[in-house]
């Protein structure tokens, strides 16, 4: 388990004191997919890089499986990080080693033999889909193979943890579905325990079981992946959900409702119902349709019409309408 | 057609010796320098704020002492650093004095290249080792050194082709090779085609080492889809 307590980190320049992360309280479970999402700049790479202290927290603790790795001296943390593996944006390949030997490098690292470590990295390729690419040099791969090279080398050491920095950040859609696919197929086959950061609610709704979202250093609102994704209770959790800027309602200054569908209801024609049996229109601002944890999931903000009677009668039909909805 | 000093110094062997002592002392002064420069350039990369392992005085000062060395003209450096040679080598004149002040010449210089192309390797790279539990000297020999490795050939390439020129200067301290040819036979002595010659001789060297070099870094750069092993 990892536990994050009341972390902060703050940076200090020759004039200024920059704060990163603030009063951060975060509990990750063994087994799960945790995403943690927010814009860029809201300190959430600062904080991924806490959790193998490749950045110092200038407050609180990293508790590992129960242990406070702050207080961790240099050789102990150099075998802790061992444990944890990580992937990046970028890849982070070493350009001039061959597939097989990135895979080998966290093993030459802590000591293995060639033989074995070379075995060992035949059998994460082939895992990851890339045995036959052993021998290419990473500025033969594509990005989503280099991805698939970076993410058998994280899991070398056979790490309990696996930390992905906007891992499909840099990947088509396409692509960055595989390597979700790849990460659940890890989590659920192997029991690595996934952190997940990303700016992208379509990654958290595709492998995350909880979900924690960060807005300007602190945690804005925590909780099961479907929960935050039905009922957004923070503004931020709101603008990610709908990934055009809130002002481009704003110009419209009608009243605006937010619906949101699931399993049940998601199939039925509501909208148009709703139209014909209340003989007044409403202008679609957004809508979406999600699978979370395999089931569809939808939203949709309409602006009422200006006629007041037009938009009571709509919300009366709403009232009775098996649609979850709220006035925004 | 050529004066009968370009003919004899020929036919006497000494212009064919000049070519083998330029290259032989371009080459063992490059090596030593490197001995020298590249630990320092290490060095100077991993103590650097943005370095693995920042230590701010130790980079200020070697800093410092790099710029002081590098400051200096050559031709001043290589009189002021006599005593020095004499020193190390126990003369201050002839081919061994030439390779001391071609040294202390150089390692400052490379030490400068091996660092700026140890700051080419991607910063990602470098956490990505650190984020496996790689140690500081590991990260060093397993990943700054190789990554950077087309780069450190390349500087080596500019760095030898410097050393080269410096060696012709060392004529003045009574170092051999084509430039001591070039001034005593061919300028003091008015035979310009002897000169020229020399001129010659040093630009095919410089470009021999220069494709060479390339053509090194280039198939040994993983980066390229061509190179492969």
């Amino acid at each position: 388990m990892i536990e994050l307590r009341h972390l902060g980190k703050t940076y200090k320049t020759a004039d200024k004191e920059i704060v990163a992360l603030e009063d951060i309280d975060l509990s990750v479970q063994d087994g799960e997919i945790f995403g943690i999402i927010g814009v860029s700049g809201a300190g959430k790479s600062t904080l991924v890089r806490c959790i193998n202290l490749l950045e110092k927290p200038t407050a609180g603790q990293v508790l590992i499986d129960g242990e406070d790795i702050t207080a961790l001296d240099r050789k102990s943390l150099l075998s802790l990080r061992r444990s944890i593996g990580m992937i990046f944006q970028g890849f982070n390949l070493l350009e001039q080693r061959s597939v097989l030997r990135n895979v080998t490098f966290p093993l030459e690292v802590s000591g293995i033999k060639r033989a074995a470590a070379r075995d060992r990295a035949m059998e994460l390729l082939d895992l990851v889909g890339l045995k036959d690419r052993a021998g290419s040099y990473p500025s033969q791969l594509s990005g989503g193979q280099k991805q698939r090279v970076a993410i058998a080398r994280a899991l070398a050491t056979g790490p309990k943890y696996l930390l992905c920095d906007e891992a499909t950040s840099a990947l088509d859609p396409n692509t960055t579905r595989s390597i979700l696919d790849l990460l659940k197929r890890i989590n659920k086959t192997m029991g690595v325990t996934i952190i997940v950061i990303t700016h992208e609610m379509r990654v958290i709704n595709q492998i995350c079981d909880r979900v924690a979202v960060l807005d300007q250093s602190r945690i804005a609102e925590e909780g099961k992946v479907s929960d935050v994704f039905l009922n957004p209770q923070s503004e931020i959790a709101k603008e990610l959900i709908l990934p055009v800027g809130k002002k481009d309602y704003d110009i419209h200054g009608g009243r605006r409702v937010r619906l949101t569908f699931h399993s049940e209801n998601s199939g039925k024609p509501l909208i148009s119902e709703m139209v014909l049996e209340c003989q007044a229109p409403v202008n679609i601002l957004f809508a979406e349709t999600k699978e979370i944890d395999g089931q569809p999931y939808g939203q949709m903000l309409i602006e009422l019409p200006g006629d007041e009677r037009d938009a009571d009668r709509i919300l009366s039909w709403l009232k009775n309408s098996p649609v979850e909805w709220k006035e925004e | 057609m050529f004066s009968d000093m370009l003919v004899k110094l020929w036919e006497n062997g000494i212009i064919q010796r000049g070519i083998w002592e330029t290259i032989y002392m371009t080459a063992i002064s490059t090596f030593i320098a490197y001995v020298i420069g590249l630990p320092l350039g290490v060095i100077l990369n991993v103590t650097d704020k943005e370095g693995i392992y920042p230590v701010y005085w130790i980079n200020r000062i070697l800093g410092l002492i790099v710029n002081f060395f590098r400051s200096i003209p050559f031709i001043i450096l290589m009189v002021a650093m006599l005593p020095v040679a004499k020193f190390i080598v126990g003369v201050s004149l002839g081919n061994k004095a030439m390779i001391v002040m071609l040294v202390i010449a150089a390692a400052p210089y490379v030490a400068r290249m091996v660092e700026s192309s140890l700051k080419e390797v991607d910063a990602g790279v470098i956490e990505a080792a650190q984020s496996m539990g790689t140690g500081n000297m590991q990260i060093v020999w397993k990943v700054l050194l190789p990554e950077a490795r087309p780069s450190l050939i390349i500087g080596a390439v500019i760095s030898m082709v410097t050393i080269l020129g410096y060696s012709a200067m060392a004529a003045t301290i009574g170092g051999t090779g084509l430039g001591q040819i070039a001034v005593s036979y061919g300028h003091q002595r008015f035979n310009p085609d002897v000169t020229w010659t020399c001129v010659f001789l040093t630009v095919i060297i410089v470009q021999v080492i220069q494709e060479l070099g390339t053509w090194i870094a280039h198939k040994t750069d993983r980066r390229i889809g061509t190179g492969r092993a």
